[in-house]
């Protein structure tokens, strides 16, 4: 037995074509129907042991190949650990996995030896592979200055001393639940999946006889959209699944846009079934009979690892005509995003897969009511999916139990920015701020000092150190001037300026306002300006009026980001004035002293900066005045330079291809 | 006739007149390309049966469509927050002063392409840049240098090879 689609009893008859209600249950729980003897019943166990690397004959090596690892070289690890065990003539299998999502230590490699808890390596490198091979897979010794830890103390003999993975303080406070599988098993292998307990939430749900108790359990449950809102998923079912109509829509929003967000990449990548299994959830619940993934082009693993899925799941009969003997029929495609941050907006999402400019329009109606070619239609996100499939594997009573009153549930963070520990962190709901960034995200690098943390992406706030306390949930932080968006959390620290920050969010919403309406396309066109007039030098300065502007910009911030709050027409132009506002809100200072002393507390606002060349230092090579792209340096060759300050642009160019460290700023 | 031969695989897929096809067919269109040439988006606007200026409309519209050939290399700058927050727009300063086009430009002898994208995605290495494929993290300008460096080197070292040729 190799395969689950297999029929493991000699009595089963499930396939593709005819499917059986019980298999899932008879996959994980032993057979169900009926009495084929202890043989087969050994055989499933032991093939399921083996998928779970319980019992194994082979050493086994798991690579971590999300796009991170990826980018730091885990393809040539990968092709390393193959040649290497190849030229040696061992006998072990190298497998590709998800992302566990301790980002700063990647490359990660574990090791399962047949009989010994599984370790893992991180920060490994081409050039570890061979003592990996010869130390670990050969001796079977731990090499330690690459040991992150061992999952389990089973089997651990005289490995006990080690640290368990769950005690490395990265882990310590997370909650794994929907990120349980990425980074553990072999995404694109459903068999992996269904052995530890997957499409277990599908079956229960499906037999709960009919799509109303399903839904009932979702509102039980108390689940709310993860994608920034916060919107009860269970009353969004319920208002699809009460329309009469002939064909329904189930969407997943993958187009994951919020700068410094990748939870949905690593869910897609990692754990891709688990997404697809709530999908299935969902499109029974409302009546659905066509499905579409809206991921986003620049995912390709993502999407390669889709497909598969996708593919996968019409194998086993759990997509396509009559789910597991339900009746009940659905089918679903991955759609290409095309690159339109708007498009996370759910009218503008459904507009693009109609193959249309992605503009949003005014609701009501609905999606629910009329959405994908004037039929109800249900949005969810990636994460909700997987919420979904999670939940209703161990039951709505249970979900509930985590989390606040009203946010119910884990939270996937994607921790990045000045931070020691950048990863992906699952955390219930509740948990504060400041555990998430100091205890798991293990404070600032460097030895300086926390400013803000970002949360929510250009529709958020950046929050100082004063409510860093305030506990993760829907309404504390509405109540702090952010919001939950969809998980992006950039850790800011001194050397950040809170007058760029925001800058930089209205030059992202600036050009990725579909111009549709006029307070976004515009409102955010002056706020913009309004931010450059600030951070400008006065030597750019052409008039008196100029000078004026700067004050009167100001004055008008906050009346013209409430206009854009109040009359823009979707939920991206709504909250682009959020940034601004909870900046201004918690570092007023900052943006006065950029108004009155023309000076950037942080040292970030590149036009407000004086350069000077060090005339001791400066052996007059010449260099910096061959790269200046205004001629500003001038001085006689072999002899101190020095800059014209009004020529100089603050390109900063001398100071970087100086080879003296010559160039003062300040 | 020959281009469009090239490209029967691509109009064959999808069904005539569905307009809901479109961007899946602009995007077959541009893989097989490298960019969206004005005959095409015709043929496209004829095959699923809208005018062309709605075509472009579309095309126009998001970020992802080209419309001039790209450079042999194309280098994608991250300007995601993290990457923001740890120097980005000086990378992509650096980047533009050194091959003298701005972001969204080719170089003349068609090498370069800068680019600039919302998010790569891969924050842990901020700031970022990816070269085709390779992802180049951790940049300092100083280390963008040398990066860029090694790409002009292979441009010569093919430019080299092909007067050999």
């Amino acid at each position: 037995m190799n395969t689950f689609s297999q029929t493991c009893f000699d009595n089963c008859w499930h396939s593709a074509e005819k499917p059986c209600p019980r298999f899932i249950d008879c996959v994980q729980r032993g057979q169900q129907c009926c009495d084929c003897g202890d043989e087969s019943a050994q055989r499933l166990e032991r093939y399921k042991r083996g998928l779970l690397l319980i019992e194994h004959d082979l050493p086994v090596v798991l690579v971590g190949m999300g796009t991170c690892g990826l980018a730091n070289g885990a393809q040539q690890i990968h092709d390393a650990l193959v040649a290497e065990c190849e030229t040696r003539g061992i006998q072990a299998s190298v497998i590709p996995v998800g992302c566990v999502g301790y980002c700063a230590r990647e490359v990660i490699v574990d090791v399962k030896l047949p009989g010994r808890p599984r370790l893992s390596y991180c920060e490994v490198t081409a050039a570890d592979v061979p003592r990996i091979v010869e130390e670990t897979i050969l001796g079977g010794r731990v090499i330690e200055d690459k040991l992150l830890g061992i999952h389990s103390r089973e089997q651990a003999g005289d490995w006990d001393g080690l640290p368990l993975i769950a005690d490395v303080a990265f882990f310590r406070k997370q909650m794994k639940l929907n990120l349980e599988n990425c980074g553990v098993i072999d995404p694109e292998s459903i068999d992996q999946y269904l052995a530890r307990g997957g499409y277990a939430g599908l079956s229960a749900a499906m037999q709960k006889g009919s799509s109303q108790g399903v839904i009932d359990d979702v509102l039980a449950a108390g689940l709310r959209g993860r994608g920034g809102g916060g919107f009860p998923t269970g009353k969004k079912w319920q208002f699809a699944r009460d329309q009469q109509a002939d064909k329904k829509y189930l969407i997943c929003n993958a187009d994951e846009g919020d700068p410094g967000a990748f939870m949905d990449r690593a869910l897609l990548e990692g754990d891709p079934h688990r997404v697809v299994e709530g999908m299935i959830i969902a499109a029974y619940a409302i009546g659905a009979s066509y499905g579409y993934i809206y991921c986003r082009a620049e995912y390709p693993l993502a999407i390669r690892r889709l497909e598969k899925t996708l593919q996968a799941a019409r194998e086993y009969g759990l997509l396509g005509e009559n789910i597991l003997g339900s009746g009940f029929s659905f089918d679903m495609r991955i759609k290409k995003g095309a690159g339109a941050f708007v498009c996370g907006e759910e009218t503008a999402l459904i507009h693009s897969i109609e193959g249309r400019r992605g503009m949003p329009r005014p609701r009501p109606p609905f999606p629910a009511v009329s959405g994908l070619f004037g039929k109800p239609t249900v949005i969810n996100n990636v994460e909700t999916f997987a919420n979904v499939s999670t939940m209703f594997r161990k039951g709505p009573e249970w979900y509930a139990s985590i989390g606040t009153p009203t946010s119910k549930g884990t939270k996937i963070f994607a921790l990045s920015g000045n931070v020691k520990n950048v990863g992906l962190v699952e955390v219930p709901m509740g948990v504060t701020l400041r555990e998430v960034v100091f205890d798991i995200g293990g404070g600032i690098p460097d030895g300086k000092k926390f400013k803000a943390v970002q949360i929510g992406g250009p529709s958020g706030g950046a929050l100082p150190e004063s409510v860093i306390d305030t506990p993760i949930d829907y309404e504390s932080l509405k109540g702090v001037g952010a919001m939950m968006g969809s998980g992006g959390l950039v850790v800011m620290d001194e050397s950040t300026c809170m007058v760029d920050l925001a800058k930089y969010f209205m030059t992202f919403i600036q050009t990725e306002s579909c111009g549709k309406c006029i307070p976004c396309r515009e409102g955010t066109l002056r706020l913009l300006e309004i931010l450059e007039r600030l951070t400008r030098s006065y030597r750019d300065e052409r008039s008196q009026e100029d000078a004026m502007l700067r004050f009167q910009g100001m004055v008008y911030l906050e009346r013209l980001a409430s206009v854009i709050q109040d009359t823009s027409l979707c939920g991206l132009g709504q909250t682009a004035a959020n940034p601004v506002l909870s900046t201004l809100h918690y570092f007023r200072d900052e943006y006065e002293a950029h108004l009155y002393e023309r000076h950037c507390p942080a040292g970030a606002c590149r036009q407000l900066l004086t350069f000077s060349i060090d005339t001791d230092r400066c052996n007059g090579c010449g260099l910096c005045a061959r790269k200046c792209p205004e001629q500003a340096i001038v001085g006689e060759k072999k002899k101190a330079h020095y800059i014209i300050e009004d020529k100089c642009i603050r390109c900063d160019q001398c100071r970087v291809n100086c080879n003296f460290d010559a160039i003062n700023v300040n | 006739m020959q281009i469009q031969d090239n490209t029967q695989h691509i109009y064959g897929k999808y069904p005539l007149g569905d307009a809901s096809c479109l961007i899946d067919m602009l995007q077959d269109v541009q893989e097989h390309f490298g960019y969206l040439p004005d005959a095409e988006m015709q043929r496209v606007a004829r095959h699923v049966d809208i005018p062309v200026s709605r075509v472009f409309g579309v095309a126009t519209f998001y970020n992802q469509f080209r419309f001039q050939p790209l450079g042999k290399y194309v280098v994608k700058v991250c300007r995601g927050t993290a990457c923001h927050v740890k120097g980005s727009l000086d990378i992509l300063t650096t980047l533009e002063n050194e091959l003298g086009i701005k972001a969204g430009q080719t170089t003349r002898d068609l090498m370069f392409t800068i680019e600039t994208v919302a998010c790569i995605g891969a924050c842990s290495i901020a700031p970022v840049i990816a070269v085709n494929e390779t992802f180049h993290g951790g940049l300092t300008t100083k280390s963008l240098q040398k990066v860029l460096k090694s790409y002009q080197r292979q441009v010569k070292t093919s430019e080299v090879a092909d007067e050999h040729v």
